[in-house]
């Protein structure tokens, strides 16, 4: 692969993360716990989706074929989408919300730090303008974990539940493929082993201050990269799908 | 005829760009919110280089043809807009002047500067825009727009929004 194809396949992943979690914080509208954290998703998803934008207009414009934004969020087929499996997650419970967030974003704010270092001009530019989003994302869904988890017994209980359900998840954040390794050479991009470490310490602290205890690695579930994704997957992407796949063209 | 002189256009347009309102806090100008990163004469076209706030901002495109609307309205000549997202913006850029303004329309300005990574560091208001006291309370860490927090004022008891620093 070229450097440019590096990128791009690099650059579309990236996409389908920021897209993929969006849209799942853009479910919750409408159904938040309270209107607050209403507003939170929201601003949230809006965020991921600004950044999902950037990432696709990007791609685009590496491949060279006139692909926009657009076509690659709305016209491809659930299994050209290449994000990790811990995004696609249903939402569940507010507690499952809280720590899927929690656990990616730890993971994206150590991706991104990292690729604002890397020589993809672009990259490092978008780079740095989301990692103040990430961020404070991560800040928000960190205060919301130690809240739930030095709570009360129910909300330890059912946090704890959360957090041993979507462990399975998190291997797949750092079992890099011959993309990110190419990424890493050809580009000077972000080196999974070292984010891993970073992570493991980061949220061993969290999980400290929250109360909660790190859950063992057993079997890691994996396969968003390849393209094979939950049954719930094809859901969310038809969903959002819908319009224009009905309408080709639309605007208004 | 109506010419314009080029040896001031950049001076021009800064004039006419600061007059600009933003579209959400419209007491506050696209200068004073230090998005127009920079200003310039190229082959004899106005060029204009404008941060995003956010990401996600959804004023961004609106920003960009009030732009272009008012620089020829202004009579300058071909005016275009770039986006540009280096340097990534940061509240650091709100002007003085602005601040004053937020604060003066109900918006408690950011306070202080950004700081460094640090996941439970408090970002807070210095004071309520209306009452000025400094017993407040966060309610959200966001709020109507991307860059605002809701928080209430625990002496006047009335409900304000917050510019987050970041």
């Amino acid at each position: 692969m070229d450097r440019d194809s590096v990128a791009l396949a690099y650059t579309l992943r990236l996409g389908d993360n920021a897209l993929v979690l969006s849209q799942r914080l853009i479910q919750l509208v409408a159904n938040g716990p309270e209107l607050e954290e209403e507003l939170a998703n929201a601003n949230i998803a809006l965020d991921y989706l600004g950044q999902a934008r950037m990432f696709y207009t990007y791609a685009g414009e590496l491949e060279g074929k006139g692909r926009t934004e657009d076509d690659f969020a709305f016209l491809r087929d659930p299994g050209e989408f290449q994000n990790v499996l811990l995004v696609e997650q249903p939402d569940g419970h507010f507690g499952d919300t809280v720590v899927r967030q929690v656990l990616f974003d730890s993971f994206y704010l150590l991706q991104l730090e990292a690729l604002a270092g890397c020589n993809d001009r672009r990259l490092c530019e978008i780079a740095e303008r989301a990692v103040k989003e990430v961020r404070y994302h991560l800040r928000h869904a960190s205060q919301w974990l130690v809240r739930l988890g030095d709570g009360t017994v129910l909300s330890h209980e059912r946090v704890r539940a959360s957090l041993d359900e979507l462990w399975r998840f998190t291997g797949e954040l750092f079992s890099g493929d011959e993309i990110d390794r190419a990424f890493h050479e050809a580009c000077a991009g972000p080196d999974l082993a070292s984010i891993e470490h970073a992570w493991r310490s980061d949220i061993r602290t969290l999980l400290a201050e929250a109360t909660l205890e790190m859950p063992a690695d057993g079997w890691m579930a994996s396969g968003g990269r390849r393209g094979i994704h939950s049954e719930q997957f094809s859901y969310l992407i038809a969903e959002m799908q819908q319009l224009p796949r009905n309408h080709p063209g639309a605007s208004w | 005829m109506n010419a314009v002189s080029l040896d001031n256009v950049v001076d021009d347009a800064w004039a006419i760009l600061a007059e600009i309102p933003d579209p959400e806090i419209p007491v506050i100008s696209l200068v004073e919110l230090g998005i127009i990163r920079d200003v310039r004469l190229t082959d004899g076209r106005v060029e204009v280089d404008v941060l995003p706030t956010y990401s996600g901002c959804p004023a961004t495109e609106v920003i960009e043809a009030d732009v272009l609307a008012a620089l020829a309205e202004g009579g300058l000549p071909n005016p275009t807009v770039r986006r540009v997202l280096s340097p990534a913006w940061t509240t650091d850029f709100i002007a003085d002047s602005g601040r004053e303004k937020l604060r003066a329309y109900g918006i408690a300005p950011p306070a202080g500067r950004v700081g460094k990574r640090s996941i439970f560091a408090e970002d807070r208001p210095a004071a309520c825009p209306r009452c000025a006291s400094t017993r407040t309370s966060k309610v959200s860490e966001f709020g109507s727009t991307p860059c605002k927090a809701s928080w209430r004022c625990d002496a006047c008891l009335e409900p304000f929004e917050y510019f987050k620093c970041i």
